[in-house]
C-alpha cells in the first residue's frame, strides 16, 4: 500500500542522532511485503544502522534487482535515490553508479534468486572488481514473488510446502564471496537484530566489497517443517563465530576483556569493530581458515553466522582504476574536453 | 593490351594473416596519400589470428572516389593458399606481382596478365640471418619494388618509415636499407614503371586518414564521456581500445597523474550496459561499444533505460548477422534491432555516420543527445567504417562549445521550492527534469524503476498514468526529431522523378554511383538520412518523387521497413536496392541495380500509358 502516506506526526521527545534526525527520517514507504516477512526486519536493521551511524540519508544510493527482497529499498531511506533495476543485474548498475560518484554510499539489496541464479555472474564480478559497496542478500531459499519455487540456495533435501524435495546442491554465497576476494564477508539472520545491525554498520564503514548473506525466512512459502530456511530451523542450527560491537571513532572503548576473548578490527574511517569471540581461536583475518571453518560446520549441518572474514584497508575499484579524487560526475568541460589545440595535433598525426 | 592508368587503379595485397604485412601495406597507402592522391583502403580478414588468408585493397583514385570499386588491376600475390582465386580475380590486362623465388608452373598464370616476379625470399635469405627479420624486411623490400614499378616517390616512403620508427635509429636505417634493396632490384631487373602509375597531385588537401573506431572513440573523449564499459567483440573492440589510448594521452590529471575516466572491461554485454546505465543514472556520461550479438544481449536493459529515461550511448559497429554470422564482414543489418530494441513499446534514437569524420562528430554529439533526451542513443557504425582507415576532413572542435547536460535540477533549484516530478512534462516537450543522487537532503530524491509509476515517480499499476507516460515518451521522441542530424540532399539539376535514400557507409559508393547514373542520363535526387527518428524532410522527399530507391546493406531492407513503420511512405513507393554479401557495396553495383530498376519502371509506365 505504498500510496498510503505515513503520518508526519512525531513525538517531541523522540530520539535524535548527531544530525538531528530521528528514526522516522530513515524510513521509507510502508512495506507491502507479507506480515512477518524476514525482509522487513532487514529493512529495519538498515534504518537502525544508518541512524546510529549519523548518515545523511540522501548520501546513500540504494539499488536492487527484482524480487521480494529487491522491493525493500522502497521501504527504507525515503530521502535516498533508489534504483530497482533488472532481475539479477543490480551489481552492474551499482558498479556504474559507483564509478560515477565515489562519494556516495552504495547499498545493494538482492535476493537468493537475484544473486545466486540469474545474477550469479554479476554477483561474482562486482565482488572480484572490488566495488566499494554493502551487498546484502536476503536469503530465503525460495522464489517468493512467483509463489514458492526453490532457489539455488535451497539445501539439498529441503522440501517445499507441498512436500517436493530439492534434488540439487545448494550454492553458498558466503563461500563464493570468500573465494571471489570480498574483503568483508558475513552471514546473519533477520531474526537476530543484535547481530545484524552492527554487521551492517561495519559493512558500511568498510571500504571495499562488503557482503552480507542474511537468512531471511519466507513466511508465505518456506517457513514449514522440512525447510532449512525457516525461523525455527535457523534458530536451532545457528552457530555464531563472534558477537560484534560497533564502536565509532568518537566513542572510545571502555570495557575490559580478558585476553583472547576479544579482537579489535579497524575500519576504513577510523572506527572499530569489537569482536567478542565465541568460536575459540577463530581469526577473522584468515580467509583460508574461514573457508575451512565454514565447510566443517556445513557438513555438521550448522549455519555459521557473524563476521566471517574482514581485510583491513583492502582498497577498492577506484584505487585500482586510479581515478581522480573528484567524483567523475562532477568533472566539467575544462576537465574533460581536450579542446581544438589538442585536436589539431591529433589531426596532424593522421596525415 | 595491359591496362594503362595514372592515379586510377586498384591494388590488392593477398597475404597470410600474422605475417606482419599489415603495416607495410598501410604504409603503401599512406605513401600514395602523401603524394597527394586520394586512396580508399579496405581490410578483408578472417576471424582468426594466424595462418589464414587476408587481403588489403588500395583503390587509388585521383578523382577522389572513396567507396570500394570492385575488381583488381594489380594483385600482389603473397599467399600460395589463395593464388588460383587471386590470379583469376584480376581484371583483363592487369598485373600480377609475386615472389618468384620458387618456380611456379606456367599453367598457374594467365596470358593476358603482365607478370612481375621479384625473388623477395631469395634476396631476404641472402641479406638477413634471423627468421623474423627476414619476414618483416621482406614486406618492406616488397614496398620498395612496388614503389619502383608504380613510379612512386621513394623519398616519401623513406620519410614515412622514419616517422614510424622515430627515436629508433637502427630500425630506421634497417628499413631504409630494405626499401632500397627492393627498389634497386626492381629498377635493375624490371621494366619500370608499368602501365599503372602514381603521379603527384593535390587531391588530398588537408584531409586525415583514420579508422572510424578510433574517430568515434575520440568523439567520446570530446563528448565528455567518463565511463566506458565494454566486452571484447569484433568489430567494436578497437573502439574501446581507442578510447583507452586517447584517455591515457588526454585525460590524465596534470598534477596527480590520476585518471579523469574509468574503463571497465566487463564479464559480458549485459554487465556493460548495466554499468553504463548505472553511471548515466548517477550523472556521468557513459558508453559501451559493441556489435549485433552484444545488442541482442542488452535488450532487457535497453527497455529499462528507455522507460526509466536514463542517458546511455551505444556505439554499434555492425557486422554480418544473424548469430555469429560474418563476424569480420560488414553489414547494416541491426537497424531494426536497435530502433525498436527491447520488449514492450520502445523506440530509440539512431545516428548514422558516413565515415570517420562523422563518427567523431556524432560520437561527441551522442552524449549531448542522450543527456538532453534522457534515453539511449545508438551510433550506428559498421565494420567498413570502423575497422578501415578512410580519408576524411580533419576533425573540428569549437572551443566555445559546452556539454549540454539537459534538464537537471540542482540543489539551488530544489531549495528554491521548484516542483520536482521525475516524469512530469513541465515544458510540453516530453522531456522531464531529473536529479542526480545525493543532491539535496530532503527534496528531489525519487525511486527509479522499470515498473509503472506516476509523474512523481510513485509506484502505480493504474492504466491511466501508464498511458499518459507512454504518450509523453512519444512526445519526447517527436522532440528528438529536431535534435538528430538533419538529412542531406544532393538534388539533380532540373529535378528528378526518382529519388534515392541511403545512409551510413553506403554514402561513398552512392556518390560515385550518382555520378555514373547521371552521366548515363538517369536523373536522381539523393537523400542521405543521418538520424532516426526521421524528420519531416524525409517524408517530404519521398512524397516529392514517383519512386525512391532505398539503398542499404542488409537482406530485409530494414531502413525501408522503418520508413514504412514510421509512416513516412507506403511500400509501393520505396524500391529496395540491397547488397549484403559482407563486402562493402560498390558504386558499380548500385549504378547497375538502379539503372536496371529505373528502366523497368519506365517500361512499365509506358505500357500502362499505352493500354
Amino acid at each position: 500500500m505504498t500510496y498510503l502516506p505515513k503520518p508526519k506526526f512525531r513525538h517531541p521527545a523522540i530520539e535524535k542522532n548527531e544530525l538531528g534526525l530521528t528514526h522516522r527520517d530513515y524510513e521509507g514507504a510502508i512495506s507491502t511485503l507479507c506480515a512477518g516477512c524476514g525482509h522487513d526486519s532487514i529493512s529495519s536493521a538498515i534504518m537502525h544502522a544508518c541512524f546510529e551511524l549519523d548518515l545523511p540519508p540522501h548520501r546513500i544510493a540504494k539499488l536492487s534487482g527484482i524480487g521480494c527482497s529487491s522491493k525493500t529499498p522502497t521501504y527504507f531511506l525515503g530521502n535516498a535515490h533508489g534504483f530497482n533495476s533488472v532481475h539479477g543485474r543490480m551489481p552492474s548498475v551499482l558498479t556504474g553508479a559507483n564509478l560515477a560518484n565515489k562519494d556516495l554510499i552504495y547499498l545493494g539489496v538482492s535476493g537468493d534468486g537475484d544473486s545466486a541464479s540469474i545474477g550469479f555472474g554479476q554477483f561474482a564480478h562486482a565482488i572480484r572488481r572490488g566495488v566499494n559497496m554493502v551487498y546484502i542478500v536476503a536469503n530465503n531459499g525460495v522464489y517468493g514473488l512467483t509463489k514458492g519455487q526453490f532457489s539455488a540456495t535451497a539445501d539439498k533435501g529441503a522440501t517445499l510446502k507441498k512436500g517436493a524435495a530439492n534434488p540439487d546442491d545448494p550454492i553458498d554465497l558466503v563461500m563464493m564471496a570468500l573465494h571471489l576476494g570480498a574483503s568483508f564477508v558475513a552471514r546473519s539472520f533477520s531474526g537476530d537484530k543484535g547481530q545484524l545491525v552492527p554487521l551492517i554498520k561495519a559493512a558500511v564503514e568498510h571500504k571495499g566489497p562488503a557482503f552480507i548473506d542474511c537468512i531471511s525466512p519466507c513466511v508465505a512459502f518456506n517457513n514449514h517443517d522440512g525447510s532449512t530456511k525457516s525461523f525455527d530451523y535457523v534458530r536451532a542450527h545457528n552457530e555464531a563465530v563472534n558477537a560484534l560491537d560497533f564502536i565509532s571513532e568518537r566513542a572510545p572503548i571502555t570495557t575490559d576483556y580478558a585476553p583472547g576473548e576479544m579482537q579489535l578490527v579497524k575500519l576504513h574511517d577510523g572506527s572499530t569493530i569489537r569482536l567478542r569471540k565465541i568460536g575459540a581461536d577463530y581469526d577473522v583475518h584468515d580467509r583460508v581458515a574461514a573457508i575451512n571453518y565454514l565447510m566443517k560446520h556445513d557438513v555438521a549441518g550448522e549455519i555459521v553466522t557473524g563476521l566471517v572474514y574482514v581485510e583491513e584497508d583492502p582498497g577498492d575499484m577506484h584505487d585500482r582504476l586510479q581515478t581522480v579524487d573528484t567524483p567523475l560526475n562532477q568533472l566539467g568541460d575544462a576537465d574533460l574536453i581536450p579542446g581544438a589545440a589538442a585536436l589539431a595535433k591529433i589531426n596532424a598525426s593522421l596525415r | 593490351m595491359p591496362i594503362e592508368s595514372v592515379n586510377d587503379f586498384v591494388v590488392r595485397f593477398a597475404n597470410v594473416n600474422g605475417s606482419g604485412s599489415a603495416s607495410a601495406n598501410l604504409m603503401f597507402a599512406r605513401a600514395v596519400i602523401r603524394m597527394g592522391v586520394p586512396v580508399a583502403t579496405r581490410n578483408i580478414f578472417p576471424s582468426n589470428i594466424q595462418g589464414l588468408p587476408t587481403w588489403f585493397e588500395v583503390r587509388v583514385s585521383g578523382e577522389g572516389w572513396l567507396g570500394a570499386r570492385g575488381g583488381t588491376d594489380l594483385m600482389v600475390a603473397m599467399n600460395p593458399q589463395t593464388w588460383d582465386k587471386d590470379v583469376a580475380s584480376i581484371e583483363h590486362g592487369g598485373y600480377l606481382f609475386y615472389d618468384c623465388s620458387r618456380p611456379i608452373p606456367a599453367s598457374k598464370f594467365r596470358e593476358d596478365l603482365t607478370v612481375i616476379g621479384v625473388p623477395l625470399t631469395e634476396i631476404c635469405n641472402r641479406e638477413y640471418a634471423e627468421p623474423r627479420q627476414r619476414q618483416l624486411m621482406k614486406n618492406i623490400m616488397c614496398l620498395g619494388a612496388l614503389a619502383a614499378v608504380l613510379d612512386m616517390d621513394a623519398d616519401i616512403v623513406k620519410t614515412l618509415l622514419s616517422e614510424q620508427f622515430k627515436g629508433k635509429d637502427r630500425l630506421i636505417e634497417a628499413n631504409h636499407r630494405a626499401l632500397a634493396i627492393g627498389r634497386d632490384w626492381a629498377l635493375a631487373n624490371l621494366t619500370c614503371p608499368i602501365g599503372l602509375r602514381v603521379n603527384k597531385s593535390d587531391g588530398v588537401g588537408d584531409r586525415i586518414y583514420v579508422e572510424g573506431n578510433a574517430a568515434a572513440s575520440l568523439g567520446a573523449v570530446f563528448g565528455g564521456a567518463t565511463v566506458c564499459a565494454w566486452y571484447p567483440l569484433t568489430p567494436s573492440t578497437s573502439l574501446a581500445e581507442g578510447f583507452t589510448s586517447y584517455c591515457k594521452r588526454l585525460r590524465g590529471d596534470a598534477t596527480t597523474g590520476k585518471n579523469k575516466y574509468a574503463i571497465v572491461q566487463c564479464e559480458d554485454e549485459l554487465a556493460s550496459i548495466g554499468v553504463v546505465i548505472g553511471a548515466g543514472w548517477n550523472g556521468s556520461r557513459a558508453f559501451t561499444a559493441t556489435s549485433g550479438p552484444g545488442i541482442s544481449l542488452m535488450q532487457e536493459f535497453l527497455g529499462l533505460a528507455y522507460f526509466a529515461e536514463i542517458p546511455a550511448v551505444l556505439f554499434n559497429v555492425q557486422r554480418g548477422g544473424p548469430s555469429t554470422g560474418m563476424p569480420t564482414r560488414t553489414q547494416q543489418s541491426d537497424v531494426l534491432a536497435c530502433a525498436y530494441a527491447s520488449h514492450g513499446d520502445t523506440k530509440h534514437i539512431l545516428l548514422f555516420p558516413r565515415d570517420p569524420g562523422e563518427a567523431f562528430e556524432f560520437g561527441a554529439l551522442s552524449f549531448d543527445l542522450a543527456d538532453r533526451l534522457q534515453t539511449p542513443v545508438f551510433v550506428m557504425l559498421d565494420l567498413e567504417i570502423g575497422m578501415n582507415s578512410h580519408l576524411t576532413a580533419p576533425f573540428k572542435w569549437d572551443d566555445s562549445r559546452r556539454m549540454d547536460r539537459g534538464k537537471v535540477m540542482t540543489y539551488a533549484d530544489l531549495e528554491s521550492g521548484r516542483d520536482f516530478g521525475r516524469y512530469l512534462d513541465v515544458d510540453g516537450d516530453g522531456v522531464p527534469f531529473r536529479t542526480y543522487p545525493g543532491t539535496h537532503p530532503t527534496r528531489g530524491s525519487f525511486f527509479t524503476r522499470g515498473t509503472t509509476r506516476d509523474a512523481y515517480a510513485r509506484y502505480t499499476e493504474e492504466g491511466g498514468p501508464y498511458v499518459e507516460n507512454m504518450q509523453r515518451l512519444l512526445r519526447k521522441f517527436e522532440t528528438a526529431k529536431a535534435h538528430v542530424p538533419a538529412p542531406l540532399v544532393d538534388a539533380a539539376p532540373g529535378g528528378a522523378r526518382f529519388g534515392v535514400i541511403h545512409y551510413g557507409s553506403t554514402a561513398a559508393p552512392m556518390e560515385e554511383a550518382t555520378q555514373i547514373l547521371r552521366n548515363q542520363g538517369v536523373k536522381l535526387d539523393v537523400m542521405r538520412v543521418r538520424g532516426f527518428p526521421f524528420a519531416k524532410p524525409v517524408e517530404d522527399f519521398i512524397s516529392a518523387h514517383d519512386k525512391v530507391f532505398v539503398v542499404e546493406q542488409n537482406r530485409d531492407a530494414q531502413l525501408r521497413t522503418l520508413l514504412m513503420a514510421e509512416n513516412c511512405a507506403s511500400g509501393d513507393k520505396l524500391v529496395p536496392v540491397l547488397h549484403y554479401d559482407g563486402s562493402p557495396v560498390t558504386a558499380r553495383f548500385i549504378a547497375r541495380a538502379i539503372a536496371e530498376l529505373a528502366e523497368s519502371i519506365d517500361a512499365r509506365a509506358k505500357e500502362g500509358a499505352l493500354s
